[in-house]
Order: C-alpha cells, then structure tokens, then sequence
C-alpha cells in the first residue's frame, strides 16, 4: 500500500511541476510579446548571454572543428574518402555540434548564473519587494532574460559556425595537407542554407530553455543558500537534458523524411 | 477569547480582514483571522516567532493569496485581484521588508526611486533628486546615494528600505519586523524614524514584530496573534493590563504559561 502511495506521490509530484512550469513559461513568453519592454534590462541581460560567452563558445567550436577534422580524415582515409573531411566538417558543426554545445557551454554559465541571481533575490525577498513596488518580476526579470536567451544564442552560434569550421580547415590545411583552395570549395559547395538554418533554430530554442530553466528554478527556490544551490544545480541539469531532448526533436522536425 | 470585541468594528477601517485563512500542507498558519486597522492608526501585531505573522502581512499586501476570507482596503475586495487592479492597490502601499530587501543590483538612490522611476515615469535625474529628499528624511546624506546596499550596514539598509517604502507617499506602510537583527540603539532609531514617517505622511501603518519595546513605542493599537487567530487587541497602553494569560506570558517573556502549553500540545 505505501509503495502505492508513494507512487502516487511521486506522479502527483510530477504533474504539479510540469503543470507549474508551463504556466510559468507561458506567462514568461506572454511578457515578452506585450509591452512596455525593459530595454535597457534586455541589453544587459543580452550582453551578459552572448558577449561575455563568446570566449568560451569560440574556444569550444575551434577545437570541436580541429578535432572533427582529424578523426574524420583518419577514419575516411581506410576507404580513400579523405575527400570528404571538409564535408564532414561543416556539416557536423552548423547542423549539430555548434548549437548542442555552445548550448551547454551557455547552459553552464548562463542558466546557472540567471538560477542564482533570482534564487538569491527569492530568498532575500527581493522579488516580493518588487511586487509590493508594483513592478511584475515577469516583466522584469524573466522576460528580459528569455528574450536575451532565444536571440543571442543564435548569434553566438553563428560565429561558432564560422569559428568551427575555421578550426577544421587550420588542421586540414596545415596538418593533413589538404590544399586550401580544394578544402574551401569543397566546403561552399555541399552546404545549403538549410544547414545553417537548422542550427539557428536550434540555437534560439535552447537559448529559451536555458534562460527559461534559469529563471524558473531561481524564481521557486527556497530555503536560503542551500535552496539557491540546488537551484542552480537544477538549472544546468535540466536546461542541458532539455537542450539534447530537443535536439533530437529538432533534427527530426527538420531532416526526417 | 477577552479583548477581541476590541479587534473589530471600527466605523470605516482602512483595512478589514475577515476570517482569513492560510495553510501550508497540514499546518494551519492563520485560521479565521479577523483584524480592522482604522484609518490613521499604527497597530502593531506581536507574536512568537513562527506563528504567522509574516504571513499576515503578505496576504494582506498581497504577496501571497488566502485559502479563504476577505481582505477589504478602503472597503474593496482585494482578495483575488491581478495584473493593473492589483497595481492600484499597491501603488498605495509602502512596505519595509524584514531584510530591508534593497536591490543589489543597483544603487541606494535607485532603490529608493524604483517606484517613481518605473511606475510614475519619472525622469532619472529628477527621481534622484526625489530619493536624495527621502534619504535626508531617514538621516542618509547625499553622499551615500552612490553607494551599494552590499557596502552599508544593516540598520542603513532598513533606513533606506526605510525611504524606498515612503519614496511613493503611501497612504498605508506596512513593516516587517523593523528592529529585527539591529542593535537595541539602532532599533530604537529605526522606532523613531518610523514614527516620524507614518506621522509625516498620516499614513495607516500596520507592523508585525516581537520586540515589544518596538511595538509599544510605534503602534496606538497593539493586537497579540496566537493560534491563528487575534487572541487580544487594545490600546497600546492597555498592554499590560490586558487580562490575558498568554498576552502576560509573552510581553514578560516567561517560559511558562498558554502559549509553551499550546506549543506543546501541537
């Protein structure tokens, strides 16, 4: 009876916490779209997501690219496809390996530093101030933050495109003797633009479930510096899962036919 | 139950609360409170610590929503009122929080001309001239206007969440345990301060504590809350003839009597 009851609980449990956070981002996303918008907060939080990431998004897809670079020609050259490395390359970053993981890379520094931040304004009533100044902490705190989120990750992830690509086209040129124009053109010439597209996409739904994660555990976290930190952990667990889980659902919408 | 014909039926309160009931699972924090807070008046509600009274002043602000009754200000419902209808209503409150509650983020004087700024469109400049004023009220001079809430101490925090909670000229201040975590001389300054404020803007102030040197000093009306309830309210210097055993117990600090039997029961 009380594994039961237990069961129970737990589904209970569940369901009212992903009942909460629908409503959470439901209200979120409608304060995104209705006015007045905090300009200068979007910018802030903006600045926050896409420039201070871009060292480590940048420093991540150049080596991805590298490293993409080098496993590919040895493994297409046991059947003389070494040809195929340039293709490889760009494909694997722009469709998949710049968003997935400059996602998880923003997901580590933003979604834990956005957790913390509301987390410590919860427990130190920060939020219930803001309210009683009548100022909507959704309009204030979250939407700025998943606005920043879904248009700034794509951003990083372009560059992460260009950088990624870059790294591999460093090591195939200098590394593997490839000739620079052939690499190059054998680059251009595969890739469409749905390839890129596809990655941007990605980029700014993960941007929302990171700024999103962030600002929801934060917002319902309890019990002072313990309760923050456990909502940070949250934060970058989930947002990463979340990031993987549609990933999947993403490429699927976009390549299966 | 002596004394709670004195907890209501004031003509036209400015705030009414009625059977006022709030839960947490199984723990019934408030259970049918009632309480009228007159118009002008400063009414202080002590109690022990844990007992619901942080809880009582964010329902009635409107932080968090009853289970059940009525909570009238200026006899309207704001019981269940959102989004702009809840605006207005606490566009005419000012609240000191517990932690003075600033905002990190930005400095002393913005904290105190948040409410100017973004409900009453003020421009910057004249909204820092604005939050410099109420600093000066609070005994803050402009040179700590730049500062960081992180750089002061503790009882210059609550001065000036002290000002940002009269900055809007509210006509009804709440407080939040204001002595709590200051010395006994600070205290008595933030008491001062207080009085001075609710007095200068004839606001209606409602302050929950359990320094009793506090209340007896802020309040006209002092109201003890037990069990959920309003056990006794009356003149603030009715206090300590108050015929009530739990009231004795708690103004004198004694660690026998109703409320540690009540606690024990529980």
């Amino acid at each position: 009876m009380n594994a039961v009851a237990s069961v129970g609980r737990a589904t209970l449990n569940f369901l009212a916490a992903a009942g909460r956070l629908t409503l959470f981002a439901g209200t979120g996303a409608m304060h995104c779209v209705r006015p007045p918008f905090h300009f200068r907060l979007i910018g802030r939080q903006m600045i926050e997501v896409g420039y201070y990431s871009l060292p480590v998004v940048g420093l991540t897809a150049l080596f991805t690219g590298m490293v993409l670079a080098l496993q590919s020609y040895s493994g297409f050259s046991r059947f003389n496809a070494e040809s195929a490395v340039a293709v490889i390359v760009v494909l694997s970053i722009t469709r998949e390996l710049a968003p997935v993981l400059a996602g998880l890379m923003v997901a580590g520094r933003i979604g834990a530093a956005m957790a913390a931040e509301i987390g410590t304004m919860r427990v130190t009533e920060q939020i219930d101030a803001l309210t009683a100044l009548s100022t909507d902490p959704f309009k204030y705190l979250v939407a700025p933050r998943l606005i920043a989120g879904t248009f700034t990750l794509p951003l990083c992830v372009l560059a992460a495109d260009v950088i990624g690509v870059f790294g591999g086209y460093l090591v195939a040129v200098n590394k593997l003797g490839f000739n620079t124009a052939a690499y190059l053109q054998s680059t251009y010439q595969y890739l469409e633009v749905l390839d890129v597209v596809s990655g941007l996409v990605k980029a700014a739904v993960f941007g929302f479930l990171i700024a999103l994660m962030g600002c929801y555990h934060g917002y319902y976290s309890r019990g002072g510096a313990q309760g923050v930190g456990a909502a940070t952990t949250n934060a970058v667990v989930s947002a990463s899962v979340l990031i993987l889980a549609f990933n999947y659902l993403i490429t699927e919408a976009f390549f299966s036919r | 139950m002596t004394g709670t014909g004195t907890t209501t039926g004031a003509a036209d309160p400015a705030i009414r609360v009625r059977g006022l009931c709030k839960a947490f699972g199984d723990n019934r924090v408030l259970d049918g409170l009632d309480l009228d807070i007159s118009r002008g008046e400063s009414l202080a509600v002590i109690g022990g610590s844990g007992i619901g009274k942080s809880v009582l002043i964010k329902n009635i602000v409107g932080l968090m929503r009853p289970d059940s009754g009525s909570i009238e200000i200026d006899g309207k419902e704001t019981v269940g009122l959102a989004g702009a209808a809840r605006d207005k209503v606490l566009a005419r409150f000012g609240v000191l929080f517990q932690g003075a509650a600033l905002f990190d983020s930005m400095p002393i004087w913005e904290n105190v001309a948040f409410g100017l700024i973004h409900n009453r469109g003020m421009p910057k400049a004249e909204a820092r001239e604005a939050a410099i004023v109420k600093l000066a009220q609070v005994g803050l001079g402009p040179a700590q206007a730049d500062r960081y809430p992180e750089e002061l101490s503790a009882g210059m925090q609550k001065r000036v969440g002290l000002a940002r909670a009269i900055a809007a000229e509210p006509q009804v201040l709440f407080f939040d345990e204001p002595t709590t975590g200051l010395g006994p001389i600070m205290g008595e300054v933030i008491n001062d301060l207080i009085v001075e404020c609710v007095r200068g803007l004839g606001a209606t102030a409602l302050t929950i504590t359990h320094d009793m040197a506090s209340a007896r000093k802020i309040a006209d009306r002092i109201a003890m809350i037990h069990d959920g309830r309003i056990i006794w309210a009356g003149p603030a210097g009715d206090i300590d003839e108050s015929g009530n055993a739990a009231v004795d117990q708690f103004i004198h600090g004694r660690t026998e009597g109703p409320i540690r039997t009540a606690t024990r029961a529980a």
